[in-house]
């Protein structure tokens, strides 16, 4: 990719943009191919996926069989580079020493950020989500409804590319027709949950995910998502074409090589780079917001880590892009006499409500999937099925005591088999060696299960973050210092959870590995362990309650938006990438506006 | 206990192992228990690792990014208790055949925390299967029959049946099983093994045969 030092960037921008996963990606996509000039900044190094990807290379290729270690925290071919859950010389600090309060909190610096090696999960939001205090009288409503995001959400959907099928779930949108692509088969473990599932009411069905099962029609989708903008349709016509279908192998967090997973570096940026309006800085971690006299961003200040020196861009607006917890970081440490306490912060709440997905697990094993005949379940790189949450009726009966949804992952099969193999079955063979710990590998081998709650938080004042008061990080930035704590909502909901996936392996005639937790205290995963974590600028209708306007932009500076997950007023139990990236389109599409209108 | 080397050795973790293995204790098992507990007697690890950016693409092998650990004796041991947890047969050969005890050695030597974990307890592991063989047979665990390390490997394997005596080394027993079916199914051999057929590009996917369908009874 064409990529710039800041020697060769322009003295000015119509927009800056902070980060290049989902949002970033997103707002610099719909901004330069409208033809608005932008300036991406991305804090670590490029990356190009078509040629990094360690497509179909084997475990027994690489250093120690390609096990997690603490420079690759997701095993070594993961696809994040300079990051995981620590990034060498750039801390986050914990208000408590207490493990059951402890956040953790994935970062990375590579272009194109956590969307190399995302789980490709792409639910919407339904009309519940946007409501929620409205529905059960907790947490906050959204200034926006499921209406004001659905265009958006189709645009993404035939952007990106997502496979699922229209089931007509409860609070589970429908797409219109003609922009899911087809779901792939589901594997036999997948159909297997799916029949006896019926028989405690979990209902299994093809998930939604960013992958293309067949090849995206530039040709018809182009005019749809850029209406009278020829050279935008030309631009994504040919992206679209470079682009290959699923080759049904390799999992999507290597990321992929021929571009049929969603990544901002294979689908947003470049065509975004070709439309000629966008310029690319890596290396470059931003530190703050710049403001004149009057209240207004001028642009931004980043650090040139290859020189540690700080530089200075200008634009006419600002696009903070950079994941919830940097971007909250980030007006943070934009401290001027307008903004002592922080950009946009007159409120108090930035940095406040900050939420993650709720995350169980259960795992055990089932009979009947031993000793299959040998077949290739690969498939699309990640999960075929989900169970989406089917209790809506009971919960707003009072029937639970819990007040929000979960859905249920799992990936079963015969994935290739990796380090730490052994965990998922040898707790089944009595210790056995030799030839017969061969015939027990064989036999046991993707008969195991894990099934994985995925469930909604919602917001209180015990989880929030701020600025160490005295810890920086290598560039002498302040870093952030998080407080966490699960209320019983997410407790008493992950005891559910247990019980469930307890139900199904009974149902499968399988068996627990362990009895599920009978406190979901101790089955509960640390806050920012899903790494779905959102909030900290969320959107309102009052300036003096929420950071941001129904827009995704600060009530305090109007000529900046925070595009990534901070603006969530809940997290839904819906995975937040595919709305992160349709509110930072609509964010988009409301700053062209608003410059074209020379408001900004 | 007393020998020309006793101030380098590590007294503690020798007299604990043998006091697991053995009430009465030979005069080999106290010799071999010294040696091997000095030559492991855990050098810290030295390297570095591969970086938060490493090249994705290359093939590595052990002993590329950081220096091993086993000293030929060592190195005979878990060649042999390789070969006794997944031995060769008709369909694939053995955990030895495909070096699976090289990943070990690069696994305990790796300068990363969760790995090092591992390494006392390998080591000593290691160290206490020579002496152990040597008490019982009087000759190395590498050099003792199937019989032999069988009847060795039966008093450690099942995790519900382990005597208090054995209490250390079936732990040891336990992890360096999981360590080789790690190094095992990883590879070609191991894979196709186990049944993966996976990692190949395809036109489409068709989801389960119709034979799997039909012993899932999903038809």
């Amino acid at each position: 990719m064409p990529l710039l030092t800041s020697r060769k960037t322009q003295p000015s921008y119509d927009v800056v943009v902070v980060g290049s996963g989902a949002a970033g990606g997103q707002s610099a996509y719909t901004l330069a191919m409208e033809g608005a000039k932008v300036l991406l900044l991305e804090a670590g190094r490029s990356y190009d996926p078509v040629t990094e990807t360690p497509m179909f290379n084997l475990p027994n290729q690489a250093p120690l069989r390609a096990a997690k270690t603490t420079d690759k925290f997701g095993g070594f071919f993961d696809s994040t580079i300079d990051g995981g859950w620590q990034v060498p010389g750039e801390p986050y600090t914990s208000a408590s020493s207490d493990p059951k309060r402890r956040f953790m909190w994935w970062r990375r610096r590579m272009l194109g950020g956590r969307t190399n090696h995302w789980g490709r999960i792409s639910l919407r939001n339904g009309p519940y989500d946007f409501k929620p205090h409205s529905r059960d009288g907790l947490g906050f409503d959204w200034p926006i409804a499921y209406e004001d995001v659905a265009p958006y959400y189709d645009k993404v959907e035939m952007l990106i590319g997502v496979y699922g099928t229209n089931e007509g779930f409860e609070n589970a949108p429908l797409s219109p027709p003609g922009v899911l692509l087809p779901p792939p088969k589901l594997r036999a473990g997948e159909l297997f949950a799916q029949h006896h599932g019926k028989k405690i009411g979990v209902p299994i069905v093809p998930t939604h995910r960013a992958v293309l099962t067949m090849r995206q029609d530039g040709r018809r989708l182009a005019p749809i998502l850029h209406p009278g903008n020829p050279a935008a349709q030309r631009i994504l016509i040919d992206a679209m074409d470079r682009r290959a279908a699923c080759l049904w192998a390799t999992h999507c967090s290597r990321g992929c090589a021929v571009r049929a997973t969603y990544q901002s570096t294979t689908v947003h940026l470049p065509p975004a780079l070709a439309s000629g309006n966008l310029d690319i800085l890596p290396n470059a971690m931003a530190r703050e917001v710049s403001i004149d006299d009057h209240g207004k961003a001028t642009g931004v200040v980043y650090i040139d880590k290859a020189t540690g020196r700080e530089n200075r861009v200008r634009a006419r607006a600002v696009v903070l892009a950079a994941g919830s917890g940097e971007s909250v970081r980030i007006l943070l440490n934009s401290k001027s006499n307008l903004f002592p306490q922080g950009l946009a912060n007159t409120s108090g709440l930035v940095g406040k409500y900050i939420m993650d997905t709720v995350g169980a697990i259960l795992e055990g094993q089932i009979p009947a999937l031993e000793n299959l005949p040998l077949h290739n379940e690969d498939g699309a790189g990640g999960d075929h099925a989900y169970a989406p949450w089917w209790l809506y009726q009971q919960q707003h009966a009072g029937k639970l005591n819990f007040p929000r949804g979960y859905h249920i992952e799992f990936l079963s099969g015969r994935q290739m088999p990796k380090a730490g193999i052994e965990d998922d079955w040898g707790w089944l063979t009595g210790g056995s060696y030799g030839r017969r710990f061969k015939e027990d590998a064989r036999r046991f081998y993707g008969s195991t299960q894990r099934f994985a709650g995925r469930g909604e938080m919602i917001p209180n004042d015990d989880c929030f973050c701020e600025l160490d008061p005295t810890v920086k990080d290598k560039w002498g930035i302040p870093v952030l210092r998080f407080h966490w704590k699960w209320a019983e909502h997410e407790t008493r909901q992950v005891h559910h959870m247990q019980q469930t996936f307890a139900a199904l392996f009974g149902a499968m005639g399988g068996k627990v590995r362990q009895p599920p937790a009978a406190d979901g205290r101790d089955a509960i995963m640390p806050g920012g362990r899903i790494i779905h974590e959102v909030g900290g600028a969320i959107m309102g209708s009052d300036p003096k309650t929420s950071v941001t306007d129904r827009w995704s932009r600060t009530w305090d500076v109007k000529n900046v938006y925070v595009a990534d997950g901070a603006p969530f007023a809940s997290n839904a139990d819906k995975n937040p990438t595919l709305t992160i990236m349709a509110l930072a389109w609509r964010a988009a599409d409301h700053l062209l506006a608003e410059m074209k209108k020379g408001n900004i | 206990m007393a020998s020309p080397d006793s101030q380098r050795l590590d007294r503690r973790t020798a007299v604990k192992w043998m006091l697991t293995a053995a009430a009465s204790t030979t005069l080999f098992g106290v010799v071999g228990a010294a040696e091997n507990a000095a030559a492991s007697a855990v050098r810290p690890v030295g390297g570095h690792g591969y970086g938060t950016d490493p090249d994705l693409q290359k093939n590595y092998q052990p002993g590329d990014l950081w220096p091993l650990t086993f000293t030929d004796r060592q190195r005979a041991a878990a060649a042999a208790l390789c070969a006794v947890i997944i031995p060769r047969d008709d369909r694939s050969p053995s955990a030895e055949d495909l070096k699976v005890h090289d990943f070990i050695d690069e696994w305990i030597s790796a300068p990363y925390a969760a790995q090092a974990e591992d390494r006392p307890g390998i080591l000593e592991g290691l160290a206490w299967l020579d002496d152990e063989a040597r008490r019982r047979f009087s000759r190395d665990f590498s050099g003792a029959t199937l019989l032999q390390k069988t009847a060795i490997c039966d008093d450690l394997a099942d995790p519900n049946r382990v005597a208090p005596e054995f209490g250390t080394a079936a732990k040891f027993f336990t992890r360096f099983r999981e360590l080789t079916a790690s190094g095992f199914y990883t590879t070609p051999e191991g894979m196709k093994d186990i049944g993966y057929v996976g990692n190949m590009p395809l036109a489409s996917f068709d989801g389960p045969p119709a034979t799997v369908l039909r012993k899932l009874g999903l038809e």
